[in-house]
């Protein structure tokens, strides 16, 4: 959305090291002031998309594990002991060879608790993330990819725009049974359209790869051959001295020479890129600068993460309540601060503007 | 600026080249026009100029296409986006992106010019085509005007010297249409763009070609000439030529003003007459009595100028459908409000207004696919959107806007068995309407195969099979040609005076004029103008068909009438 919007990966790096500061405590306050911090955020500056949208979604799906992790909880019991005992559900009697699983039993308020400070450390990680889709659009952050990557890129963002098409297709062509005096719901009705959907999908993706090559697509530059096979030579070697570093950084006789392999292949691997990036004649419409916008909500998110790990080293009590016995979990005040530094995007991003009002199509 | 010389293709399995003999030249800057009947091989013609055809289609192409020097069959078509733009009949499979500015961005990245100079083409583009506003939209909340001038700015900002448009206008409106067609004007004057275009509807682009290639049958060279040319010896022709011809002016007149301007014997000639026009057509009567009360007034020598309005077969006193203080709310968008609407047995009722005016939405409603927010619709006495689909269809049936969404078998035979049992109808009683209606669509025939004019008819047999007294159509006359489009009239006039209620949605204005007793405007939603045919379209200067316009102020609709006059 033109420069109106930040760079979609210091939005990126900021979710994640929300994420991050959220495995670093099981202090349910802590949590959900993260998710406040995060929601605060999204309602503040996301853009009015259709990626935006799945901040919700992503809610909804960290409610459901959560419920999911406090259900086995309760089902399978833990060995936590436990002495404020709820409601005792009957047990399932099992043959000795399942010793250590129980079915059943009793339900105490501490592994309840247990499980819930669990659970919304889950659900805090998922709930980051999805402020990370519905800020960034996922697009723009496929173009910012090196121009060797690109026609991946443009494959995976294809791909995005057929999702939707694809829905809106099953909804017309069971729409289209109706009117053919058939049922249009249903699992019947479902697998009926799926072959002249995939048909319609097909289709639609070979015109789409006629318009792209006659747009100019894939049209590559010449270089000289010394240049091409340099390239492959860093890219292929590159990728080999990473699987030798990674292996050596594995096996336990190979500690001395790991880390400078798997570091030199690296280079030689991201050195291949930028060269074989000149075979793409490529240039960019108003690429997303990394600006000092950019910088403060990355550094905004970075700040969070590391003050969290340094609190949960000095003062772990504090970050992660117990259970056994029960006590109330109180809000130790410099993480709180800490983790209220990452509200600063809503302060220092504008909201985009909003675009005109949809008309009816 | 392209040439072809001495080519034909033969596509990989067909036993006959589809096209052949084509060598002619277009000069720069000109806008020539592709006409001909369908499946003569126009798309065909057009892919060749931008080396989709063969290097994409497959195939074999002898003889010899240059573009600006270049030649097709040492250049990929990536190596021709320079110079050739394209665009194809729907512009929805040609977005790569998902915003209208990216996307207008997107060949120019391609072709990898500096950033500079792309932002200034994207913001003279957006300018150039009245996108300014829309520059920030998702390209899927557009409509299809927008989409095509999105499409068509896309192929111009790289500046290509020649651009390869197929069926420009036939999914618009006619504003819409002639939006596009003056930015297509403005960039062949301005710019010297070559502009090789293919139409069906050469009522909205023969008065801007410089020339047209007429290919008049498959396999048949075309023919090079001038419009006026051309027009004279055409199987394909819009409503003014036709009316030229009748009235033997030479040479032809091609636009509206051409024509208003040598026809002033004409209409003296019909002055005595149009008074048949005026009160058959425009008659100032009540809107919702039946036009067979209508017609009982009159005396039957008036009914032979208008055989479409028969008496139903099986007079019925009740309506076909009802629709009371309709209003339709979808995606916080209000599709339709206030609508009120009775469809009585034997009508024809159009349906016209702009692209996203709630003309499908309409149609849907009437067959149950939408529900109404407030207000009732009643269709045979049953709510549509509460009637199980197996009742509906013996009620209402509606042919969607693309006829390929209602089959699912594999031959057209066994489609017809298909539509039989959802019908409940006696087996071979589809196949007989398919024969009826359209001879030579042969059995084992994959309905994908067919061509546009054969499967809408095999998608209205489909839906005729159980006897609906309802007959909804929406865009039917998208991609048919003239022949086809008057094979569709004639069916729907006979269904019409079996006693079926017909109501179509469509942009087609010609269309409307040929069968339409009555046409409802729709805007935003809501109907802003209901009556018998001539007293609506006549007064609408981009609804008016030809022949009114140019009989102005006599009230003719079709040619076939003036025809009938005269005679």
């Amino acid at each position: 959305m033109g420069n109106c919007g930040l760079h979609p990966g210091a939005w990126w790096l900021w979710s994640l090291a929300l994420g991050t500061a959220a495995t670093r405590t099981t202090n349910p306050l802590l949590l959900a002031l993260l998710i406040a911090t995060s929601a605060y955020v999204v309602a503040a500056c996301r853009p009015d998309t259709p990626w935006a949208r799945s901040y919700t979604a992503f809610v909804r799906l960290a409610l459901a594990v959560l419920l999911v992790r406090l259900a086995f909880a309760a089902a399978l019991g833990s060995p936590l002991p436990g002495t404020h005992v709820i409601v005792t559900l009957p047990e399932l009697p099992l043959p000795h060879w399942a010793q250590g699983i129980r079915l059943g039993g009793k339900v105490t308020v501490e592994t309840l608790l247990h499980a819930a400070y669990d659970g919304l450390r889950l659900a805090t990680l998922l709930i980051c993330v999805g402020a990370a889709n519905s800020l960034a659009n996922p697009a723009r952050l496929l173009k910012s990819l090196p121009g060797a990557l690109y026609e991946m890129g443009v494959a995976v963002v294809v791909a995005l725009t057929y999702a939707p098409n694809l829905i809106a297709d099953v909804q017309r062509l069971r729409a289209a049974r109706r009117l053919r005096g058939r049922p249009d719901r249903g699992i019947r009705g479902l697998l009926h359209v799926g072959l002249p959907v995939l048909e319609g999908a097909l289709e639609r993706s070979v015109a789409l790869a006629a318009a792209m090559d006659a747009r100019g697509y894939g049209r590559t530059a010449d270089v000289p051959p010394r240049v091409r096979r340099t390239t492959t030579a860093l890219t292929l070697g590159g990728l080999l001295g990473v699987c030798a570093g990674t292996y050596g950084l594995l096996t336990a006789e190979g500690g001395t020479y790991g880390l400078p392999v798997l570091l030199a292949g690296l280079t030689a691997a991201l050195a291949g890129l930028r060269l074989g990036g000149r075979r793409t004649p490529r240039t960019r419409y108003r690429p997303d600068r990394w600006d000092a916008r950019a910088w403060l909500v990355a550094g905004s998110g970075a700040a969070v993460a590391a003050l969290l790990a340094l609190a949960a080293a000095r003062d772990p009590a504090a970050l992660h309540p117990g259970v056994v016995p029960l006590v109330a979990p109180t809000l130790p005040l410099w993480p709180a601060a800490a983790v209220l530094l990452g509200l600063l995007p809503a302060f220092v991003s504008p909201a985009p503007r909003s675009p005109a009002p949809k008309e009816p199509s | 600026m392209i040439r072809f010389e001495n080519v034909s293709v033969t596509y990989d399995g067909a036993t006959e080249p589809t096209v052949q003999g084509v060598d002619f030249e277009v000069p720069e800057g000109e806008l020539v026009l592709l006409a001909g009947p369908s499946g003569v091989g126009k798309s065909t013609v057009l892919g060749a100029v931008s080396g989709l055809v063969p290097h994409f289609t497959g195939g074999t192409l002898r003889g010899r296409v240059t573009v600006a020097g270049r030649d097709t069959r040492t250049h990929k078509p990536r190596e021709l986006a320079d110079v050739v733009g394209t665009v194809g009949q729907d512009p929805l499979s040609h977005f790569v992106t998902d915003t209208v500015e990216d996307e207008l961005a997107y060949g120019m990245e391609s072709l990898g010019l500096a950033p500079d100079v792309m932002r200034r083409r994207v913001e003279e583009t957006l300018d150039l085509l009245g996108l300014a506003g829309l520059r920030d939209r998702s390209i899927a909340t557009l409509s299809g005007g927008q989409q095509q001038r999105v499409a068509i700015g896309s192929v111009l900002t790289p500046h290509p010297r020649v651009l390869v448009l197929d069926e420009p206008t036939s999914a618009l409106d006619p504003a819409a249409a002639e939006e596009v067609l003056a930015v297509l004007q403005r960039l062949v004057h301005d710019l010297g763009t070559t502009v090789l275009m293919a139409e069906h509807r050469l009522e909205r682009v023969i008065q801007y070609a410089d020339r047209i290639a007429l290919l008049p049958s498959p396999g048949a060279a075309p023919l090079l000439g001038t419009p006026a040319e051309i027009m004279a010896v055409s199987p394909v022709y819009p409503p003014v030529v036709d009316l030229g011809r009748l009235a033997g002016w030479s040479p032809l007149p091609l636009t509206v003003r051409d024509a208003r301007r040598r026809a002033a014997d004409l209409r003296q000639q019909l002055e005595g007459r149009d008074d048949n026009a005026l009160k058959g057509r425009g008659a100032v009567v009540d809107l919702r009595l039946p036009p067979r009360d209508r017609d009982q007034s009159k005396t039957p020598t008036h009914r032979r100028w208008f055989p479409r309005r028969r008496t139903p077969a099986t007079p019925t006193t009740s309506h076909t459908a009802e629709v009371q203080a309709l209003a339709v709310t979808r995606d916080r968008v209000r599709a339709l409000r206030g609508i009120d609407l009775t469809v009585t047995p034997g009508e024809t009722i159009a349906v016209m207004g702009r692209n996203g005016a709630g003309k499908s939405t309409l149609l849907n409603t009437l067959v149950g696919l939408v529900a109404p927010t407030t207000g009732s619709v009643t269709v045979g006495g049953a709510e549509p959107h509460r009637t199980p689909p197996r009742d509906l269809v013996r009620r209402v049936g509606l042919v969607p806007q693309e006829p390929r969404d209602l089959l699912y078998a594999d031959t057209v035979a066994a489609e017809c068995a298909a539509a039989d049992a959802d019908a409940g109808a006696a087996p071979g009683a589809c196949r007989a309407l398919v024969s009826e209606l359209l001879p030579g669509i042969a059995d084992d025939a994959h309905p994908r195969d067919l061509s546009e004019g054969q499967r809408l008819t095999l998608a209205l047999a489909v839906v005729l099979t159980a006897r609906p007294p309802l007959l909804l159509l929406d865009e039917p006359t998208r991609g048919l040609d003239y022949a086809a489009k008057a094979r569709l009239v004639a069916l729907l006039r006979d269904l019409a005076a079996q006693g079926h209620a017909i109501v179509l949605a469509t942009h087609d204005v010609e269309l409307a004029a040929e069968l339409a007793h009555r046409v409802i405007l729709l805007a935003e939603g809501e109907v802003i103008a209901d009556g018998p045919t001539a007293e609506v379209v006549v007064s609408s200067p981009s609804f008016a068909p030809q022949v009114t316009k140019i009989l102005a102020p006599q009230r003719w609709l079709t040619v076939a009438e003036v025809r009938e006059a005269l005679a």
